[in-house]
Parts: C-alpha cells; structure tokens; sequence
C-alpha cells in the first residue's frame, strides 16, 4: 500500500497531497505494520476473531457499531450458531403486535448492531457530557487510519508533561487532538481472556481491536483486492495488445 | 482521396435502407472514416476523449447509485453505506463514481493545459475552447453537488462554506440566491434534495455542450503539435481507425491508472471527515474542498479583508464592496479569464514549440496552479497567505500582462511550411521536427 502510494503520489498527483490534514494538538501516530494494508494484503483472521471479543467485552460498552450486522460476523469466521447467541444477548423493538404495542425481542443475525445508548443525550448523560463515537467507519473517518487508533488505544500517559494540567473526568493522550480525551484508559492487562490462548497485553488487545474496526469499516477490502489484481493483469493484457494493433495499424503512416 | 474511403458497409442494403430516411450513416462515416485529423498528434491529444468516456463512466455509475441512494438528510449517509456494504458491487459502483470525479477532473486539467501549451484556444477554434470552459464550470457545479450528497462532514460544511459565498454579492441579490440554493434559511433537507436534483440534471446537460463542442471541434478540425493548418492530403489521416485504434491504447492505459486507485486506494484523493456523519453543531478543524477546487479556493481566500473595501468606502463611497466578494470575483475571475484568452494572445503563432519565451511562462503558470493548490489545502495562516497572494497575482498577470505583453514582444521561430515536412522531411523542420519525431514514434 505504501509503495503505490508512493508511486502515485510521485505523479500527477503530487497536487493532491493536502498537509493540512492532519489534526491538529495531538502527535503524529507512529506507523504500525498491518498485513491488511499491505498491497495484496488481507486482514489477521485470529486478530479479528479476538479484536471481535474485545470489542464486545468492552468498547461496546460505549461505543456503537451501527452500521455493521450480527450476520457480518459470519464474513470473519464466526459460526452461524455463535452470530445468533451473540445477537440474542441484545435485544430490539419487535414489528407491533396485535394491539399496536411494540414490545422488545431478541436480537437476530440480519439485526444491525444494538447502539448502547438510544440515542446522543442519553450517550452524553452517561458519560460526563462526551459523547463515544460510533466506531462502524471510525478507521476510515480519522487521518491516521488504523495508526491512528492504535496509537490512541495505547497512548495514555498517567503522568501528563511538566506543566500540564488535566481537568477533572479528563485523560492526557498523547495522539488524541488537543491531548485530553474524555475516554477513560479502555485497556487493561488481562481485560479480556482470550479463547486462543494469546496473553492479553494492551497492546495485542489493541491491535487485535484496531484490525476488528478495520474490517468494520472496509468489509469489503480483501474481495476489493483480489479483485483489483486481476482486473489490473487484464488491463494489462489488453493495453499491450491494443499497442500492437496501434503499431500495426500506424505502421504506413511512419 | 484514397486514404479517405467510405466504409463498405454503407453498401449493406439495410443500412442504405436506413440512411436514406435518417442519414446516421453517412453522419458516422463522414465524421469517423473521413474526417481529416493531422497525422501528427501526440499522446496529449488523447485526453479529448478520455474525458468523454469518463463522463459516460460517471453518468452509467452515477444512474446505478441513485438506485439505491436516499436523498433524505436523515438517510443519505445511511444509505450511502448500505451501498457500500450491502448492495452487490454497491463498493465498487461507488468507489468508480467517486474516484471517477477526481479522474474526470485530471483528464479535464490535462486536456486543458494541452490546449494552453499548443495554441489550441486561436482562431478559428475560440467558440470550441469557450464551450469547453463552459463544460469546466458545469463539471465543477456537478461535482460539487456530488460531493454534498453522501451528507459526510465535509459535504455538509463544504456546501455550507461554498453557497455562503453567494451571499457576497451585493443589493440584497445575494442573499435571495442563498436562499434560494439553500431551499431555507440554512443548509438541510431542502439543499440535499434540490442538489440531488441538480446532480442528476448537469451532467446531461454537459453531453449537450460535449456534442457542441465536438460539433466545433469537426468544423475546423484538430489543432497538431505544430500549431500550423493542415495544407492538404500529405498533412492528414482519417480518424478511424488511425485515432481510435490510439485512443484505445491511450484508454488501456488511463484505465490501469484509474483501477490502481479503485481496488488499492480508493479514499487516498478523499477527506477521512466525510466518513463523519453531517452535523451542523460541529465544525471541522479545516473545511477543505476536493482537492480539484484547491487553486480556486487559494484564489478565494487570498484577497484581503480590507481590499477594496477600505479604498472604495473611502474613495468612491458609493459602491459598497466587501472583502469577502472581491474574493468571489477574484476565484470566479479565475475561469472568466480564460474566456477571454483568445482575445488576450494575439500572437499569430498557436504551438509553443515556435514560441521560446511563451513556452517557459507556460511552465511557470504551471507551477503556479500546483502551488495555488498547495495554498488552498494549507490552513491560511502565516507564511502561507504570503505566497497565496503572489500565486493568486501571478496567475492573473499570466493571463493579463505577460500574455498580451509576449504577443507584441516575442519573436517566434520561423514556421515549418506544412505538417507533412517536419514529420517526413528527417530533420528538416528543424527543432520542431527533432522534438515532434520521438512522440510520433510512439
């Protein structure tokens, strides 16, 4: 991904590169490798399958996925029988019945994900004022990407810089814009138990959840690529014949 | 006219049939199989073409998307993404469509610098380059309008910033166009509709000035590298299949370029804000326009707060111009002036290839777009506003003094005498023959 970046930026596109996209106040994410942004790269099946129950276990806390449904969880190697359990454990207002009430029933897989909070007011009435963001597009709506989440997910600092005070329900990170974030640190050591045995470090937790949200936003990246490959050997293909035929047919003009 | 045949098919008795109550046939061979093109175009003659069948990329996608799409402030980025994800190739529609603007804008700026560098805009040509500036100010309409409906940040700010413009314009007319765009008093449901609206109707109204200015375009025929008239059989090819075997090769290759962005960067020309649902209660750090419009925002906000203001309160007192509309008449200024670029270079030489000093301004001018965009995607502040303001007066001068001024004062090559001397003669066109050989090789 780097490297045609790097190829088409060097070309006409160098009026595209817009600096000022970057936001502002917080540090400039370091760059992570992740085998899903490599050119012809597809996401870590065992981190999404782990980044799923982190995600589960404690950013759905707050955070909502609104966009994505149960039955998505099929795409990524969940069984039909585990995307159902998963769904029933929330539940949904129900098609009115007889007497016009609406009542709630479970969850099922073609379900969207359940939002934790009904709506803004009531997310910010919970949470001190601030207001946790959907996370459905979030990879793709923050300059930076996955960088960018990751490094926020591990960039607390317990103890801000010299000079630097946080208010009260605050928290210095150090990538977040403007460096305080409402967002209390979400990852601990062991928060979560891994049913593959991985150690449950922050930073694995927040490398496995940062790649779950990757694919939250760009399900259809790995179907994009292969895709992209063989329409790219085509082209190919078919520009080197068509300059052939262009040769031949010049060939008595010249 | 032995290179200039009809084509056999015209004997075909069905299509004779045809052809003698709706002469179609003989319109396609006239303008196809015997229409004169130089035999000496470069690749830059390509993109002529390229962005016609851009467009029909863009207005085939585009009708796909509104399928699905749901022009409703509280549905629009919702079903934005259930394209995305739910609906079959929904991804890949969307992703042609939307890279396919910045695409459509490319060819467009190449095809138009093209036409600067080899004189193309000269009589007799001067309707056929003002119709195509028209297209350039319909496509920026469309895609604007385009950019508003997935209702992400940046649409809803950037329409917000872009109809507030109108708002300059003095005598109470301004604020009833805002109005009027606007469908209210702020951008909501009303715009969204009315552009959705508006998006779906531009575009075929660029096809109509497309055939015009094609229509133009076969009157008189292609400009060629050399700048000079065709004079005579030796200096021309016909069209098919000698140009569309070309543009074909030329497409191939456009197509590799525009797939690369598709299936491996589909988001790298778009802004990461506008996967943010719109809200009029925050403001982005930076409202920045695609990047096609950065130049012309450069141009926008270079002006001034106290220009004209200040001198013609003070000095005229009666016309009450504010910063903020000289900064509109300065961006739109921007394209007005190349309506007028005809007029404005009255060298008689078109190509630059003839033209020494000319040739390097045109590089300079060049430079001076890509910096004017770099000005419009940095915040203005500092430094920046310094080189904004030069770019922005350069760009004008270009057009207004340095133009005008090189048609008395430069003194051009001497002219090959046709085109068929440089291109066969081996070196007897001199410069223009050496630089014209190695891109005819092609």
């Amino acid at each position: 991904m780097n490297a045609i970046r790097t190829v088409l930026a060097a070309g006409v596109m160098a009026l595209l590169v817009s600096p000022a996209q970057a936001a502002g106040g917080g540090a400039h994410a370091p760059e992570h490798h992740w085998s899903h942004s490599d050119l012809f790269g597809t996401f870590d099946q065992a981190a999404l399958r782990r980044g799923a129950q982190v995600y589960k276990e404690v950013c759905s806390a707050c955070h909502g996925l609104r966009l994505v449904a149960y039955r998505n969880l099929m795409e990524i190697g969940f069984s039909e029988g585990e995307v159902k359990a998963i769904a029933a454990e929330k539940e949904v207002p129900a098609e009115p019945n007889d007497e016009g009430e609406v009542e709630m029933r479970p969850a099922i897989p073609a379900d969207k994900f359940v939002s934790p909070f009904p709506n803004e007011n009531a997310a910010r009435a919970a949470n001190g004022g601030a207001y946790p963001p959907d996370l459905s597009l979030i990879v793709k709506a923050r300059p930076g990407g996955a960088d960018y989440i990751h490094a926020l997910l591990t960039g607390y600092k317990e103890e801000p810089p010299a000079g630097v005070t946080v208010p009260d329900g605050m928290n210095y990170n150090e990538y977040f814009a403007g460096n305080m974030i409402a967002m209390a640190p979400p990852l601990f050591e062991d928060g979560v138990q891994f049913a593959d045995g991985t150690k449950a470090t922050v930073e694995q937790m927040s490398e496995d959840v940062t790649v779950f949200l990757a694919w939250a936003a760009e399900p259809e990246l790995e179907e994009r690529k292969r895709m992209g490959i063989k329409v790219i050997l085509f082209l190919l293909v078919l520009t080197g014949l068509l300059y052939v035929v262009k040769r031949r047919i010049w060939a008595d003009v010249h | 006219m032995s290179k200039f045949q009809k084509p056999a098919w015209l004997d075909n008795g069905l299509v004779r049939w045809v052809d003698h109550r709706l002469p179609i046939f003989t319109f396609m061979s006239h303008e196809l199989y015997e229409y004169p093109t130089p035999r000496n175009l470069n690749y830059w003659w390509n993109f002529g073409s390229l962005a016609g069948i851009v467009l029909v990329i863009m207005i085939v996608t585009g009708i796909t998307l509104a399928m699905h799409y749901t022009p409703h402030t509280a549905l629009a980025f919702d079903s934005v993404e259930r394209i995305m994800r739910d609906v079959n190739y929904g991804w890949l529609i969307r992703y042609i469509h939307m890279n396919g603007a910045s695409m459509f804008f490319i060819v467009v700026y190449i095809h138009i610098f093209r036409g600067l560098y080899f004189g193309s805009y000269k009589a007799p040509r001067e309707i056929l380059w003002m119709l195509g500036v028209v297209i350039l100010l319909l496509m920026m309409a469309t895609a604007f309008m385009g950019y508003v409906l997935p209702w992400g940040q940046m649409s809803f700010w950037g329409a917000t910033v872009i109809t507030n413009l109108f708002s300059a314009i003095p005598w109470g007319i301004g604020d009833w166009i805002v109005t009027l765009l606007w469908g209210g008093f702020a951008v909501d449901n009303p715009t969204l509709n009315r552009f959705y609206s508006l998006h779906y109707l531009l575009p075929f109204v660029i096809v109509g000035v497309v055939v015009l200015h094609i229509w133009a375009l076969h009157v008189h025929g292609s400009n060629n590298p050399i700048g000079i008239d065709t004079k005579g059989e030796q200096d021309v090819i016909p069209f098919h299949p000698y140009y569309t075997v070309k543009d074909m090769f030329g497409l191939g290759v456009f197509l590799i370029v525009f797939a690369l962005f598709i299936f491996f960067a589909p988001n790298y020309m778009g802004h990461p804000d506008n996967y943010i649902p719109a809200n009029a209660l925050s403001t982005p750090a930076h409202i920045v326009p695609e990047w096609y419009f950065l130049p012309f925002y450069a141009i926008l906000r270079a002006v001034p707060d106290n220009f004209i203001g200040g001198w013609t309160t003070e000095w005229l007192g009666f016309i009450i111009f504010e910063a903020k509309l000289a900064g509109v008449l300065a961006m739109f200024g921007a394209i007005a002036v190349l309506f007028v670029l005809p007029w404005l270079d009255r060298s008689p030489v078109r190509s630059s290839r003839f033209r020494p000093m000319y040739k390097w301004f045109f590089w300079i001018f060049a430079i001076d777009c890509v910096v004017l965009g770099y000005m419009g995607a940095l915040p203005a502040e500092g430094i920046y506003i310094v080189i904004g303001r030069i770019a922005t007066v350069y760009y004008f001068a270009h057009f207004l003094v340095i133009i005008p001024l090189l048609a008395k004062f430069e003194k051009t090559r001497e002219l090959p005498k046709s085109i068929s001397e440089p291109v066969l003669g081996g070196g007897g066109g001199g410069a223009a023959g050496a630089a014209a050989k190695p891109m005819e090789k092609a």
